[in-house]
């Protein structure tokens, strides 16, 4: 068979080698078995399958080795990210593919971990599990990645998948108990909305510590006693944590702006002569921009600017910010439309805003569910109230 | 931080909303809500935790779920407008965050 010369393979071919004597097992030599490896020509081949590829499996990027425990091999991640992840998490903030990033649950290790190092519980979102291990370069540690499927931590414990029943089942499903000689899982704080440490203990022998919200400070609880002061118990809520939630906040209202555009292009259409196609064109671009700007305040700017907006509900946050920033359109389409065309786009686009930044309140991480029905009852029928008003005053103002 | 330490200042929503209660008498100190709270709320005063800051409660139910007395009782739930829609419409049990996960 070495005697063909294979397609697009233009060197000499290799004399017949002496067949390998075969073993009783069918097996060959080694140093026959890789001679026998040796390419004819080209450039030389890739490494050999290693000895932790398994059919039907693929060795994640982020997976440096394997080691064995007791409780068998263990994937050692990599503390710094890849390209890939890297790209991952661009795409996962801006909303492809976010509902489907997830890793598998069970064991991992950082660093070189022995059975008394301490064993840190995360989610199986791949975005928390990269932030979490992002920030272990240098430490020896074991990661237990419960099955969330794909949520992050704090919401994955309000919806019940970051919970005590699957902490307690993952303990027990990957043999923790022969990896570690203690008795100990640090939990992210942010998951006691969905994990009671008593209970922990009692169904699994693990002792439940709780570790601070951020991954951030991590190293500096480790190194202090597994103590948290009260600002690593505290979260927080910065213009940068913000600002990386806004492109999800966009993404998410696209497909029913397309609709809401749509509409606006055929209600400003209607005019003295029932119809008219320029119409529909020339003025449906000022009720589109009322539409853009509406969006942009209510989950950009009214989020960014969250803190420094008067105001108690993020409902009249929207109101003020959406009006601010459609004023000049607003006016610049009152020089044509008149004073109705230039009341109508600043009731849509305060409308349109003031809901959107209501949304914003189920991402915010300080208001409670009781508020939030609170303002929605209170801000909806203004809301629905400005939208009647401006889209009334846009058809309007066409005669 | 203010002077109370209580953090988060800045971040106010609606008072006098949270359907959290705290009964005292029931607490036997065990200083669970005082860590588990990602807002301060509650904090020890002497062999006992006492409320802090109500109104920073944002009913995520960590310190109810921890608490090995049942002296703390909050009604927890998701803050986020569509789920709330949804609960208004179709009931508490059929509510979902929008159809591609809207919120969290």
């Amino acid at each position: 068979m070495e005697t063909e010369k294979s397609p697009g393979c233009d060197c000499t071919p290799q004399p017949p080698k002496t067949p390998a004597p075969v073993t009783l097992l069918g097996q060959m030599p080694a140093a026959e078995a890789v001679a026998d490896d040796e390419p004819c020509c080209g450039p030389p081949a890739g490494p050999q399958s290693g000895p932790d590829e398994r059919p039907g499996y693929a060795i994640q990027g982020f997976v440096e080795n394997f080691l064995t425990t007791p409780a068998g091999k263990v994937p050692r991640v990599k503390t710094r990210l890849g390209p890939t992840d890297i790209l991952g998490t661009v795409l996962t903030r801006v909303g492809i593919g976010r509902n489907d990033y997830k890793i598998a649950p069970g064991i991992y290790a950082v660093g070189k971990p022995d059975q008394a190092a301490p064993v840190l519980v995360t989610a199986n979102y791949k975005l928390t599990f990269d932030h979490v291990r992002r920030e272990l370069g240098g430490q020896n540690v074991w990661l237990l990645v419960l099955d969330t499927r794909g949520i992050n931590v704090w919401c994955a414990a309000g919806k019940g998948t970051f919970a005590t029943g699957e902490l307690v089942k993952r303990i027990i499903e990957t043999g923790l108990e022969k990896v570690v000689s203690h008795r100990r899982v640090i939990v992210p704080q942010l998951g006691a909305t969905g994990v009671a440490s008593k209970k922990v203990r009692k169904l699994s022998g693990f002792k439940v510590v709780w570790g601070p919200i951020r991954a951030a400070d991590i190293i500096d609880f480790l190194e202090n006693d597994l103590k948290a002061d009260r600002k690593m118990r505290t979260v927080t809520f910065t213009i940068v944590e913000r600002l990386v939630l806004v492109p999800v906040e966009i993404s998410l209202v696209l497909k029913p702006a397309l609709w809401v555009l749509l509409a606006l292009f055929i209600l400003s259409g209607i005019g003295p002569g029932i119809f008219s196609l320029s119409g529909a064109w020339e003025r449906g671009l000022w009720a589109a921009s009322a539409l853009l700007l509406g969006i942009l305040s209510g989950a950009g700017l009214a989020p960014l600017l969250l803190p420094w907006i008067p105001g108690t509900t993020f409902a009249s946050k929207g109101i003020l910010t959406g009006l601010v920033l459609v004023l000049p359109a607003a006016i610049a389409a009152g020089l044509t439309e008149g004073m109705a065309g230039f009341l109508a786009l600043m009731f849509m686009a305060a409308a349109l805003s003031s809901y959107m930044a209501m949304n914003f309140t189920g991402t915010s991480p300080f208001t409670s569910p009781s508020g939030v029905e609170k303002e929605m009852r209170r801000y909806i029928p203004i809301q629905a109230g400005m939208a009647v008003c401006g889209l009334v005053l846009w058809i309007g103002s066409a005669f | 931080m203010n002077e109370k330490g209580i953090l988060m200042k800045e971040f106010r929503h609606l008072t006098d909303v949270t359907t959290l209660t705290f009964d005292s008498e029931k607490c036997v100190g065990c200083r669970l809500c005082t860590v588990v709270c990602p807002h301060g709320v509650f904090e020890m005063n002497g062999k006992q935790a006492r409320l802090l800051d109500r109104n920073g409660c944002m009913e995520c139910g960590a310190c109810a779920l921890n608490c090995p007395s049942a002296a703390i009782t909050v009604t927890p739930g998701v803050g986020c407008a569509a789920y709330i829609i949804q609960s208004w419409i179709k009931g508490k049990e059929n509510a979902a965050c929008g159809p591609g996960g809207g919120c969290c």
